[in-house]
């Protein structure tokens, strides 16, 4: 199976070929709740997660709120 | 307005509006904050205390290796509150206009209506935490641009607060002083002349003391010089008893409110006697120099 690295949070992530956002989640054990997510500074709404097919080198960038005044 | 008169012994207070920012409307005029709180359970007893109907939140990673660890948003109602998201610890204003995005995404995706704000930080030096405000300037420009209502955390400088205004803020929110310091309010004056500048033809416009806050007369303090409402964290996170905390703050914002609806006497230089000088049995040591 094709292998292709991505940047999540800084660190590198393997997966294979032609994953979506929604699937490189369950992958690394984020359940999509309260998060948002970037890939190359770019926001992909979470309605666009299932269809969005990720790519070799993709910086992803996952957030959620935690605690602040 | 007429005077209020007690028909009963009922508790008077006068009639007031809710805290009108951009679209949104509070019923209580304290804001508080979900950080550094001992754990969970204190803070969601906490903020229910305080009475507060809306709750800042800030926007950090995913910790990759604890993701079905705890949640903040497992322990606020998210239907029952409006979430204000910062963009605390952010030092330029590209930063916190990225961050402002990413927050608007996960509060949308909650349907919760504090998509449509945010609470704009950028910040400038790190040991005070003061803001800068060429950046502040900068964010709040491209932040209205994208269709936020944007409150501004900006320092206690009257002409920065009145640019900020200029530029779009939803509101502006002056610190009382340094962030988590606990000093109270610094300077009332400024304050007093950023109410008078900001409101001046615009009454309604929103001034919000946030910052610095360390008890609950600083809360009064700020109310009673006519501020909107008041934004605090620390202070009640990090009483002794955060939940009594919690609560004295709420009674400071509604007794500072009323006070200030209801007008304090001016500030004398001599004493003015309460009871009647008529009648009185005392022979006077001096020639009588009452100030009229």
């Amino acid at each position: 199976m094709a292998i292709l690295i991505v940047q999540v949070n800084e660190q590198a992530v393997e997966t294979t070929l032609g994953i979506t956002i929604l699937d490189l989640l369950q992958q690394i054990d984020i359940t999509a709740r309260h998060i948002a997510v970037e890939v190359n500074l770019n926001i992909v709404p979470f309605e666009d997660h299932g269809d969005t097919i990720l790519h070799d080198g993709d910086q992803l960038e996952v957030v959620t709120l935690v605690g602040g005044g | 307005m007429g005077t209020v008169v007690a028909n009963d012994l009922d508790v008077v207070a006068m009639d007031d509006n809710p805290l009108k920012i951009g679209p949104f409307e509070l019923n209580s005029r304290l804001i508080v904050g979900s950080g550094r709180y001992e754990n969970a359970t204190m803070m969601r007893q906490a903020l229910d205390l305080s009475g507060s109907d809306c709750i800042t939140v800030a926007i950090r990673r995913e910790r990759l290796h604890d993701a079905y660890g705890d949640n903040l948003l497992d322990h606020i109602d998210s239907d029952q509150t409006i979430l204000l998201p910062n963009t605390a610890g952010c030092y330029s204003a590209n930063d916190a206009v990225r961050v402002a995005h990413l927050g608007r995404e996960i509060l949308r995706a909650l349907g919760n209506p504090g998509a449509d704000w945010v609470k704009l930080e950028c910040l400038g030096d790190s040991r005070t935490l003061l803001p800068d405000p060429i950046s502040t300037l900068e964010a709040t420009k491209q932040l209205v641009a994208d269709g936020f209502y944007v409150l501004c955390y900006t320092t206690d400088d009257p002409v920065t607060a009145r640019r900020l205004k200029q530029a779009g803020a939803a509101a502006v929110m002056p610190a009382g002083s340094p962030i988590g310091s606990g000093q109270g309010i610094l300077n009332p004056n400024n304050i007093r002349i950023i109410l008078e500048y900001l409101k001046n033809e615009d009454p309604e416009y929103p001034v919000i003391v946030d910052a610095g806050i360390g008890t609950a007369s600083d809360v009064a303090q700020a109310m009673e010089l006519g501020a909107d409402g008041v934004l605090l964290n620390t202070a009640i996170a990090h009483a002794r008893q955060p939940l009594v905390m919690a609560t004295a703050m709420r009674h400071a914002t509604l007794a500072g409110r009323q006070a200030f609806l209801a007008g304090r006497i001016p500030k004398r230089l001599y004493a003015a006697a309460s009871s009647p000088l008529e009648g009185v049995i005392a022979t006077h040591p001096f020639p009588r120099n009452e100030t009229k």
